[in-house]
């Protein structure tokens, strides 16, 4: 087996260092009657290298990919331009054959990383502070909402409207078991997101406000006016950002007022990957640092002084503080991290806000365009790089058939709220700085001829 | 002194690491070992790596609410100078492709590049998880192939898929208990943790709103079998036992203590964080299991990228598996594979829990375990085991009479071997032979972990290294354990050849700094 060193020779060899008689002898202390004979039955047998690529390249070949086709797919993940140089990097063996940096004396490449990360993290989100990553953009969100709930004492969470279905359902998930309660509501298809709704529901027993900005249907929700009103009952705001690019043009939640602010790192660096790994990014308010869920990097010096970098604060983690942790994570996405400050590292801000540029631009005219379809029309007012259009017939089946035509037209919102009847002819289209002016034409020309 | 590094950068560095060898340095690199500044003190505003087709239409940004006034604070760099950034970092760190890396229950393993190439092919990471089914069956096999390979290496009935990690595995299991026990109307409040557990247990169970009770350990290394039984009752919901455990021992007592907690009402979480000392010999199914967690960056070897991302796949009993979470795969007549979630998920799934997290989970672990475990196949996992078992005894047996085996007496290690301080000179701990390792090119093994041994040292070799690569590793160990008993002083103060030595956490954690300061 070509990842197996040890030949028989070498077997032989060690068992009669040990002073056992074969490897099975090794495997006493498991009850006779659980010990199998041989190869678990049932399952195929080695296969070489080229065998397994070939296998894998063929299963690959079974899919639409979105780079063949145009492709209008958002909904909290992105098909963004990554530089060569990123993966390139990332497949660098001492970053990513290496482990948690627990010994930092050895560990001072993934260490600096992290400080950077962080910081690129927390200026992008407008934060003090930001931790080393978090699993992605929805368990980061349950996160803060957790941590609002320990930091106001309070266990009634406000969720907009406007925040992503998975990542709703996912708070939902874990509420029902921490005993949690959400307030939810599901959106509507209107032109403005639901500030006034959300501000209806605050009260005294709400620990926090969950806002994605832009939200799911790519409004872009008013943080500032939120903010006050969250303060003025004590909950805390916590904003969500699916679409990290945005915040290329967009003012940051922090700086609007936000007390945590969680978002999907997946834009930057990361890939579409069918949705996993990403990137769970979380920032917040300095004074809230001791409740922070997750690895944290910190500066300090050596033995002697030198500037160095060690994982820190982590009486707070679960290696520590086991039952009373602020979170059970322990590993994050550091790969993931890593790709993202990569990318980031090569934009810089200028480069971000040329790439949120040319997104909102593709954007704006992807709607144009589509607003001309008959049947169709644009619902939002203001939108970043995603909006919403409504089609005369259920857009799920819509979606099938422009697929059929090879395009990937977008999200269907039937798709995303089963059940929601007012919801079915909702399409959720978005644009990058990939999306060509031909791709825009293929759409509208496919979409058209679906329609007619 | 007046060290200049190439970014300006000057290290506060003191006269006993410059002086070690005598050799001063203007740049404070020393030879191949490269000092590297922070893109805050090298990168700065107008620099970028990126550049961007040509723009069509700037003007379109006056319906866009909530603008920025300037762009984000970010330093860019050019592409030749990112590349290097990031070079230059990388070298400053440990990897399994560097050498040895005997991190005990992190199973740290050689990576396949194969896993790598397959990982990169455009059906599985040039895809939307919200593209229509119809266009994403490459991916989609992938997940149900994987999965079907996951039940049948486990003997259990079933598996969610999404977990994102370990951790987030052992809340899948837990959740499901939970809402196996909610549907039968039996709340319960308690899960019972042994001693020894990984801090992930304890913690997750609170996270599921368990009260966490510990069991003591017997003298041999295992779960006291019975104290676990006479706490038995009708509020344990269940326990978690990692098995084999982590004093790297099989719990030869857990199917005992399975029909136990079956008989009790309760069921039986099953920590698989050490599948890979038993992967393709025992199915943990056959032990009375009913969830156990998959760690498929460890056991299929997946990279652990400096911290993630991992995977946590929970396999279910019969019993557990109609409440698996939502998404999951199933294999449809016609071949294809259909994805069930929330929107056609529908009569045939009721009691699934909900959902843990957006999207379907971690394909780009999918697909890279997959082509291991297919390389590999029923017989090659077999000997994975095998001689992940064999190279953990020899380390055993070459070092037990240097150093303290507390259970090495009570027969043959699973995959890791467990040591402890006794013996080392007044002032000298584990610590200190940790970081010995470094100076001798190893990464240190698992220190003070598990809990129930003092001092203890966790060695995993795992089934890739060589026997000449584990002798080295064996001679560096008897070196240290001796200098560590004679109370070496030179010790007490490695690493002294590492790019850093021993660093202040306590500074770090008093005077936390976390972020670059802005610039004024």
């Amino acid at each position: 087996m070509r990842y197996l060193p040890l030949n028989d020779a070498d077997r032989a060899g060690m068992l009669g260092t040990i002073g056992a008689a074969s490897v099975d002898d090794l495997f006493v202390d498991v009850p006779a009657e659980a010990r199998l004979a041989g190869p678990v039955p049932g399952l195929p047998m080695h296969a070489s290298e080229m065998a397994v690529e070939r296998h894998m390249a063929r299963l690959s070949a079974e899919s639409l990919t979105a780079g063949q086709v145009p492709f209008f797919l958002g909904a909290g993940a992105y098909r963004h331009h990554v530089p060569a140089s990123v993966d390139h990097l990332i497949q660098r063996g001492e970053f990513l054959t290496a482990y948690t940096p627990y010994q930092p004396e050895i560990a001072q490449g993934t260490l600096q990383v992290l400080f950077e990360f962080q910081t690129q993290v927390a200026r992008l989100l407008g934060t003090d502070v930001a931790n080393a990553s978090l699993y992605d953009g929805s368990t980061a969100c349950w996160e803060a909402v957790a941590m609002a709930g320990r930091i106001t004492k309070r266990k009634t969470a406000v969720l907009s409207g406007g925040l992503h279905p998975h990542y709703v359902e996912t708070a939902k998930t874990m509420a029902k078991f921490t005993g949690d309660t959400l307030v939810t509501r599901l959106p509507e298809l209107s032109a403005e997101a639901d500030d006034d709704a959300v501000i209806a529901a605050l009260g005294a027993e709400t620990s926090c406000v969950v806002v994605q900005y832009p939200d799911v249907l790519g409004r872009i929700p008013d943080l500032a006016k939120i903010a006050a009103a969250a303060q003025a009952v004590g909950a805390l705001l916590i904003a969500v950002v699916t679409e990290p690019v945005a915040l290329g043009l967009l003012e940051s939640p922090g700086a609007l007022g936000a007390d945590i602010v969680v978002g999907e790192g997946q834009a930057l660096g990361v890939g579409l990957q069918f949705g996993g790994p990403y990137l769970g990014l979380f920032g917040c308010r300095e004074k809230y640092l001791r409740q922070i869920p997750g690895r944290l990097c910190g500066e300090t010096v050596d033995a002697d002084g030198r500037r160095g970098f060690v994982l820190t604060l982590s009486t707070r983690e679960q290696h520590i503080r086991r039952e009373k942790a602020t979170s059970n994570i322990c590993t994050n996405s550091g790969l993931c991290a890593l790709a993202f400050s990569i990318h980031l590292t090569l934009l810089g801000g200028k480069g971000l806000e040329q790439m949120a540029r040319a997104s909102h631009a593709r954007a704006v005219a992807t709607a144009k365009r589509l607003a001309q379809v008959p049947g169709v029309s644009v619902v939002n007012r203001a939108y970043f790089n995603e909006f919403v259009v409504t089609l005369p017939r259920d857009a799920r089946t819509v979606v099938r058939e422009l697929a059929d035509r090879q395009v990937l037209g977008g999200v269907s919102l039937g798709r995303l709220y089963p059940g929601a009847d007012g919801l079915g002819g909702g399409l959720l289209v978005a644009a990058t700085e990939c999306t060509t002016a031909e791709d825009i034409e293929t759409f509208a020309a496919a979409l058209e001829e679906v329609l007619a | 002194m007046n060290e200049i590094n190439r970014s300006g950068w000057r290290p506060a560095m003191g006269e006993a690491g410059a002086a070690a060898d005598g050799i001063v340095t203007t740049t404070g690199n020393r030879g191949l070992q490269l000092e590297e500044g922070l893109i805050f003190e090298i990168g700065n505003l107008d620099h970028c790596g990126v550049d961007f087709d040509d723009d069509d239409g700037g003007e379109s940004l006056e319906g866009l609410p909530f603008r920025r006034s300037a762009p984000v604070d970010l330093p860019g760099l050019s592409e030749p100078e990112a590349v290097r950034h990031y070079t230059r970092l990388s070298r400053q760190n440990y990897a399994i492709d560097l050498g040895l890396f005997p991190l005990g229950s992190c199973t740290m393993k050689h990576n396949p590049r194969l896993d790598e190439k397959v990982a990169r092919m455009p059906g599985f990471a040039d895809v939307h998880p919200l593209q229509p089914q119809q266009t994403v069956q490459g991916a989609l096999k992938v997940m149900e192939e994987l999965a079907q390979w996951l039940i049948t290496l486990t003997g259990m009935a079933g598996v969610a898929m999404t977990p994102k990690a370990g951790a987030h595995g052992e809340l899948c299991g837990l959740l499901c208990i939970r809402a196996a026990l909610e549907a039968r109307g039996d709340a319960r409040e308690v899960i019972l943790v042994p001693e020894s557990a990984h801090g992930t247990n304890p913690a997750t169970a609170a996270f599921a709103g368990y009260r966490v009770e510990n069991i003591p350990a017997t003298a041999d290394g295992r779960v006291d079998v019975a104290a676990l039984t006479a706490r038995l009752g009708p509020d344990v919901a269940g326990v978690m036992i990692t098995n084999p455990n982590t004093c790297g021992l099989f719990e030869r007592d857990l199917k005992t203590i399975a029909d136990a907690v079956h008989a009790a009402g309760g069921f039986v979480y099953c920590d698989g964080a050490n599948f890979n000392a038993i992967v393709g010999r025992v199915r943990p199914g056959d032990l009375g299991v009913d969830a156990m967690h998959i760690n498929l960056h460890k056991t299929f070897s997946t990279p652990h990228g400096g911290g993630g991302p991992g995977s946590g796949p929970v396999v279910l009993s019969e019993a557990l598996a109609p409440f698996a979470p939502l998404p999951f795969t199933t294999r449809l007549a016609d071949g294809s594979v259909r994805l069930i979630e929330e929107e056609n998920a529908g009569e045939d799934h009721p009691q699934a829990f909900g959902r843990m997290c957006a999207f379907h989970g971690q394909m780009g672990m999918y697909s890279r375990a997959l082509a291991y475990i297919l390389s590999h196949g029923a017989d090659g996992l077999r000997q994975v085991s095998g001689d992940a078992v064999l190279n953990a005894n020899y380390v055993l047996r070459s070092l037990e009479d240097v150093l303290d085996a507390p259970f090495g007496a009570a027969g043959p290690c699973m995959h890791e071997a467990l040591f402890s301080d006794d013996g080392f000179a007044d002032g000298f701990s584990t610590l200190d032979l940790a970081k010995g390792l470094i100076d001798e090119g190893y990464h240190p093994m698992t220190v003070y972990f598990p809990l129930v041994v003092h001092g203890a040292m966790l060695v995993e070799p795992t089934e890739t290294e060589s026997k000449g690569g584990l002798d080295q590793f064996i001679g560096a160990m008897r070196s240290l354990a001796e200098r560590a008993k004679a109370g070496d002083p030179m010790l007490k103060s490695a690493p002294h050849l590492a790019p850093r030595r021993r660093l202040d956490e306590t500074l770090a954690a008093r005077k936390p700094k976390l972020v670059w300061p802005k610039q004024a």
